[in-house]
């Protein structure tokens, strides 16, 4: 039950883009076309979940035993960098088709801050491992849904008349401010 | 101070605002600017970062190897970040806690790491100290305007003083959906300004 609440929780309730604002760089980035959207998507989901494995795993087994916690940011960005590397090469070695699928978008994550982010949040909120994987997968998938319904929404407003200075990000930023208002209804649904 | 340095300044304030004309490092500008107080705290704790990034940085250009200077910028960056919020945490703990996990996170903020690699990493440490300041101004300036906006339209106040009753107050501008409508305006208004 725990887990099903986390689930709705991460992908509806509190929302990783529209409710706690992390990852609206690749947010207003990439979302322009659903397919871009869905790759990164993909890319943000298999990322996210082996990063907070990792980070995990190393803050409890290395940072918490040696009372080296303040060295958490600087853990695990670079530890969060080197993985991303080290997902490009093994995907371009043992799956090139999904090294063609996701490629592109691998360097992106580096800077999404949603990765770094989850990893936090999961120490913050005192989660065990199997906890931090579902929280780190559905906050991914929450990610992933909202950029693909906002993709879509984008490609139908290309084709609107907007005024001068509504047209590219203030638009977007309305779009997306809108589309919050809708998952505000979520609200209530677990604590 | 000569011509040439007051514009680097203005250059960061004005031409090349961080969030009004370049769009980047939207997350915290979104997220802690539900006040005009904790925009402004976030501004300078950014600012900081940016400052002390772009001199050690600028010191240390010619010692980085060109091909890990990505890396080796972010570790910097990141020491930078834990030096901050290790300060916050001991001296202003209620702040802190209300900016939370967004003072980690500005270690992947565009900003910080977009002026190490365009401006740092190619200028001397004087200049590269006053494109931090100027850089950091901009982005202060942004997040204290988009905080007064929401906080006035949300509360009815400015800065925690009472400019009109907070039932007349719009809660939406405080919350999620608030942000993003009151940013969208704002860059609108720039736009139109700029094109002007």
């Amino acid at each position: 039950m725990t887990y099903i609440l986390i689930f709705i929780s991460a992908v509806f309730v509190n929302n990783i883009v529209l409710s706690q604002f992390l990852g609206i760089c690749p947010f207003l980035g990439v979302s322009k076309k659903i397919n871009t959207a869905l790759g990164m998507s993909g890319a943000v989901v298999f990322v996210m979940t082996i990063s907070t494995i990792f980070t995990y795993v190393i803050q409890k087994s290395i940072l918490e035993p040696y009372h080296i916690a303040f060295l958490q940011t600087i853990t695990y960005i670079l530890v969060i960098a080197a993985l991303v590397q080290l997902v490009e090469i093994i995907l371009k070695k043992i799956s090139p088709a999904l090294y063609q699928a996701l490629g592109v978008f691998l360097p992106l994550i580096t800077t999404n801050c949603t990765i770094l982010g989850v990893a936090i949040m999961v120490i913050q909120k005192n989660f065990n491992l199997l906890e931090s994987v579902v929280f780190a997968v559905s906050t991914a998938i929450g990610f992933g849904l909202a950029l693909i319904l906002f993709s879509g929404i984008r490609e139908q407003l290309s084709m609107a008349k907007l005024p001068k200075g509504m047209e590219g990000t203030p638009i977007a930023l309305l779009t997306a401010g809108l589309l919050a208002l809708a998952f505000m209804g979520f609200a209530g649904i677990v604590k | 101070m000569s011509n040439a340095k007051f514009k680097i300044i203005l250059n960061g304030l004005i031409n090349e605002n961080p969030t009004f004309v370049l769009i980047l490092g939207m997350c915290p500008t979104l997220a802690t600017t539900s006040s005009a107080i904790n925009g402004f705290s976030m501004g300078l704790a950014t600012s900081f970062v940016l400052i002390g990034s772009n001199v050690a940085i600028s010191l240390l250009k010619n010692l980085i190897p060109d091909k890990v200077r990505i890396p080796a910028y972010v570790v910097v960056i990141a020491t930078f970040v834990s030096v901050v919020e290790m300060v916050m945490q001991a001296y202003v703990p209620a702040l802190y806690a209300s900016l939370g996990i967004f003072i980690p996170l500005i270690v992947v903020n565009c900003i910080v790491l977009g002026r190490a690699e365009a401006f740092a990493s190619k200028n001397s440490v004087f200049d590269s100290a006053l494109d931090g300041i100027g850089i950091g101004l901009g982005f202060t300036f942004a997040l204290t305007l988009l905080g007064m906006v929401r906080e006035f339209l949300g509360t009815g106040k400015i800065f925690s003083m009472s400019v009109f009753p907070d039932k007349y107050g719009m809660l939406i501008f405080i919350l999620a959906p608030g942000a993003f409508i009151a940013l969208a305006y704002l860059i609108a208004i720039v736009n139109k300004l700029r094109k002007a």
